[in-house]
């Protein structure tokens, strides 16, 4: 890899490449055994509902250009990603009261103490998978 | 046409290998913390002070992250320390099987202390569990009294904010009030050390304190 300003762009989508790898590396162990007992084939994977907090520091148009990239040749390959950003709540430790976070004060709008736990805004997770079997008339209606 | 419920984390792979690493430390007694900042805000250095001054009374390993090059290692290695480098050709932080790797090449009974260094990076290394008791955010006053609130992920999961290069305050944009507010509102329980790894101001201070974490 040379110094110049092609590897610069490379590096500022390096994190959500690796974001979008690990995702695939969820996916694809369902996507990887023929399903006999349904008598179906391995499934194509249609789209990806994924939930991604504020604080995950992940950009959904990186994301998005990196998962087309890294599943290209796999069951995933064309599958889009639908994506629920889930916003910063915590719970005061004082006084129990939930609150959204906003431009990130961590402070209890109720009380003010600084003593708050966040409840929700660290998501990273694959919520679920929307497959296409492989004779699943769906997927390729019949273009002779 | 199946829609499958699977609820994974993306990341319980790391995850579960950083459980591996901190399982190992626990077992050897080792205290860990990775060092984390932008380029250039002086965690090298940093580790260069701080190995200088925990020399003959702690036994320190390192582990170095880097995208290209070993200079940093080579650094460290003047210390007489054990000093492992990772070259991640690119990838913009450390993760736990890299650190599981790097683990091969230490003697873990001969450790009390394994500082990692990660690639210069405020963004990724704050999602990364690596095994470590800690992260260490460094911040220079060259970058401004208003980082923490541009990488609140990072100031959120760190414990201790090191905020470098005080030397520098009379000739830089950065006021010292302003920035501990900042960085106190997204994490109220960091401690924070100044320090000036030229003129050495504060290097006690932050040393002392992780001589009591670690011996404790």
């Amino acid at each position: 890899m040379k110094a110049n300003g092609q590897v610069l762009s490379l590096a500022v989508t390096m994190h959500e490449m690796s974001i979008a790898q690990s995702i695939l590396d969820v996916v694809q162990q369902y996507t990887k055994e023929d399903d006999h007992a349904r008598d179906v084939k391995v499934p194509r994977v249609k789209s990806v509902r994924l939930r991604i907090g504020e604080m995950a520091g992940v950009v959904p148009e990186s994301l998005r250009f990196c998962f087309e990239v890294a599943s290209e040749g796999t069951r995933a390959q064309g599958a889009e990603l639908f994506i629920d950003e889930v916003p910063i709540k915590c719970q005061c430790a004082s006084c129990d009261a939930e609150f959204s976070v906003e431009r990130f004060m961590f402070i209890c709008p109720t009380c003010g103490t600084s003593d708050v736990k966040l409840i929700s805004g660290n998501e990273l997770d694959v919520v679920e998978l929307d497959l296409l079997e492989e004779n699943d008339p769906a997927r390729e209606p019949s273009c002779q | 046409m199946s829609v499958v419920t699977i609820e994974r984390k993306v990341l319980a792979k790391n995850d579960e290998i950083a459980r591996q690493n901190r399982a190992r430390f626990e077992q050897h007694g080792i205290f860990v913390f990775n060092i984390v900042s932008s380029p250039g805000s002086g965690k090298t250095s940093i580790l260069e002070r701080t190995l200088e001054h925990l020399n003959g009374k702690l036994r320190v390993a390192v582990i170095e992250g880097d995208v290209q090059t070993d200079f940093d290692a080579q650094r460290v290695a003047r210390y007489n320390v054990p000093t492992v480098q990772i070259v991640t050709l690119g990838g913009c932080h450390l993760e736990a099987n890299l650190v599981q790797d790097a683990l091969q090449n230490l003697d873990l009974t001969e450790i009390q202390l394994l500082i990692i260094e990660n690639v210069g990076n405020l963004v990724c290394p704050a999602n990364y569990d690596l095994g470590e008791a800690m992260k260490v955010v460094v911040l220079s006053t060259t970058e401004g009294d208003d980082k923490p609130l541009k990488y609140p992920a990072m100031f959120r999961n760190a414990s201790v904010l090191i905020i470098n290069k005080i030397d520098l305050l009379p000739y830089v944009n950065c006021d010292l009030a302003t920035l501990r507010r900042n960085a106190l509102q997204i994490n109220p329980s960091l401690r924070v050390f100044e320090t000036s790894c030229t003129t050495k101001a504060g290097i006690d201070a932050w040393c002392d304190w992780l001589m009591q974490k670690v011996t404790s």
